[in-house]
């Protein structure tokens, strides 16, 4: 019995080949659903996820029992209204929530892949989501939406399937990860394959994992999904339950404390070697390369009716990242829509409570929707 | 909408042809935009700096870049629309002369407006009172306008003259008339109208 046995997924039966030159078949891709699709099957939204979120976008995931990540904008009634829209998000391919990853079981072997798992892409990612529009026999989507990887591979769907989606969101992403981006997360890796406990990636076969390692990759990384000032509002220099400076290395400032926490919390729902796969996946991703160096030439075949947002406090993601995509698709003559939401919360914003992000987010999809049914009349 | 606006909406309307391909420069919140598309073209994009009118704007299901006129129309390829407005907004860039010459660049034609500063008006409350003009199409204090560099439908004619730019159609709004500028009129118009509406291109 996996934990995974009452969550839904497909089979693909199909070969996929990846970019790093495997074939895979036979694999599955986990994914949840909100909303109702209508008769004409034309309100589905796919909703791609961030880094080290899954396919329990909203409501309470079943598995980690706490709230889906993107709760904020995603349900009845919110910017993205399951009363009206039926909502696909799968979890990534590498992933550890169900999709085929590096915690799968390899037949040949009978052992989890660990690290003989193929390297995969954001690419091989969207390539292998894709066929879920296939098992919803969905020839056209709404939209395809997300944050930060999740906005990424919305722009390799559009670049992959041109005319799939009737509009794209993509939020607070970049169309080539820059060298700080790879940084940051090499020091996520190193840290992982630094833990004793990791065993050059085989650790399921034994009783260890490599906590301490993924705990301070997920430590290293919240930090760049906040801002500065954000930081230093909430914890400043605030002592942890004491007084006074203790002389030692415990947790004196409430900063420490809390990025030890959400270390801590990581580990007990995030899979190591998962995380070595999708940063990866991540840093490989390169648009503009793909494309001869014209991000242009990548939406050129598509009519997609683009929206985009950035914040302005994103340091990892920065507007002028998110700008340079809506440059491209200028230079194109295509429809693109952009705006930067003031915000102090970092990177992070897409995921949280920011009112004029989410109602933006809203009135695009509904303005969007209601034309689209106009256009058709 | 205020009067005086739609006026001036109803007469750049009436100068774009239906279904051609349209830029708004300086959007605001959308409201040109809007009338065009349900009126004349749904091919329409706006450019827009501020960010609460970009919300607003995609509130009412328009396309438009948050973005700086003055820096950020070099995205867009030569000619790549049929009509680029920009109402009203001239006189407010640092470099006026390089957003018209990207203007005529990004679009085949352009039409511009102009609040007209050498109205009698303009020119009697700094004659008389002695003070910087208030009116109802220039309603600042000279200490928080937008308006750097304040022209004259004279200056606009006489400059984009000495630019070589042509003008398909030169439009002057005096109170409810719309009357035609030309080179023999325009000390007149100059001196009765609140705004230039002009058609030009290259």
């Amino acid at each position: 019995m996996s934990k995974f046995d009452n969550i839904k997924n497909i089979i693909v039966k199909d070969q996929l080949k990846l970019d790093c030159g495997q074939t895979i078949s036979d694999f599955p891709i986990a994914y949840e659903t909100y909303g109702k699709l209508n008769s004409k099957k034309d309100n589905a939204i796919l909703v791609f996820h961030a880094l080290t979120g899954d396919q329990f976008a909203t409501d309470i995931n079943p598995i980690t029992k706490k709230d889906g990540w993107w709760k904020y904008a995603l349900g009845k009634g919110k910017a993205i209204d399951t009363n009206k829209y039926f909502v696909i998000c799968a979890n990534v391919l590498g992933g550890c929530m169900g999709s085929f990853g590096p915690s799968s079981l390899n037949k040949k072997t009978g052992k989890p892949y660990g690290n003989d798992f193929p390297v995969i892409t954001i690419n091989d990612m969207v390539n292998a989501q894709y066929f879920l529009l296939k098992h919803f026999k969905i020839e056209k989507l709404f939209c395809v939406t997300g944050g930060s990887m999740g906005g990424m591979q919305v722009l390799q769907f559009v670049a992959n399937y041109p005319n799939a989606s009737h509009t794209a969101v993509p939020i607070a992403c970049t169309s080539n990860h820059s060298a700080q981006n790879i940084g940051f997360n090499e020091l996520g890796r190193q840290a992982i394959m630094a833990d004793s406990n990791w065993q050059n990636g085989k650790y399921e076969e034994t009783n260890n994992s490599p906590n301490k390692g993924l705990s301070v990759a997920r430590m290293a990384a919240h930090i760049t999904y906040l801002s500065k000032d954000a930081l230093q509002e909430k914890f400043g220099r605030k002592l942890q339950e004491r007084d006074d400076l203790k002389f030692s290395f415990d947790a004196d400032f409430q900063i420490e404390s809390y990025l030890r926490h959400q270390g801590s919390v990581f580990v007990d729902r995030f899979d190591a070697n998962s995380y070595l796969y999708i940063t990866r996946a991540m840093d490989y991703f390169d648009l503009n390369k793909k494309f001869g160096g014209n991000l242009s030439k990548a939406f050129e075949k598509s009519k997609t009716k683009f929206f985009i947002m950035s914040f302005t406090s994103d340091w990892l993601y920065p507007t002028p990242e998110n700008k340079e995509i809506v440059i491209a698709l200028n230079s194109i003559g295509a429809d693109v829509g952009f705006v930067e939401i003031e915000s102090d919360k970092g990177h992070d914003s897409f995921l949280l409570n920011v009112p004029d992000f989410l109602k933006t987010l809203g009135n695009f999809l509904n303005t969007s929707y209601e034309r689209l049914h106009e256009k058709r009349i | 909408m205020k009067d005086y606006m739609k006026k001036e909406f109803r007469i750049i309307s009436n100068l774009i042809e239906k279904n051609s391909r349209i830029l708004d420069v300086g959007c605001g919140d959308g409201e040109l935009m809007s009338f065009i598309l349900n009126n004349i073209s749904q091919d329409i994009r706006g450019i827009e700096i501020s960010k609460t009118n970009v919300q607003k704007c995609i509130s009412k299901g328009l396309t438009v870049i948050e973005g700086d006129a003055e820096s950020d129309l070099f995205q867009f390829p030569d000619s790549s629309f049929d009509f680029v407005i920009l109402s009203q907004t001239l006189q407010a860039f640092l470099n006026p002369e390089k957003v018209l010459d990207e203007l005529l660049r990004v679009g085949k034609k352009a039409i511009v407006t102009i609040p007209n500063f050498g109205h009698w008006k303009v020119r009697i409350d700094l004659l008389l009172k002695g003070t910087m003009p208030v009116t109802k199409s220039l309603p600042h204090e000279w200490y928080n306008t937008p308006n750097l560099h304040m022209c004259t439908i004279k200056d606009f004619f006489n400059f984009c003259d000495s630019k070589k730019i042509k003008f398909i159609k030169s439009l002057a709004l005096n109170q409810e008339k719309v009357l035609d500028i030309s080179k023999s009129n325009l000390g007149t118009r100059n001196f009765f109208s609140d705004l230039g509406i002009f058609l030009i291109e290259n």
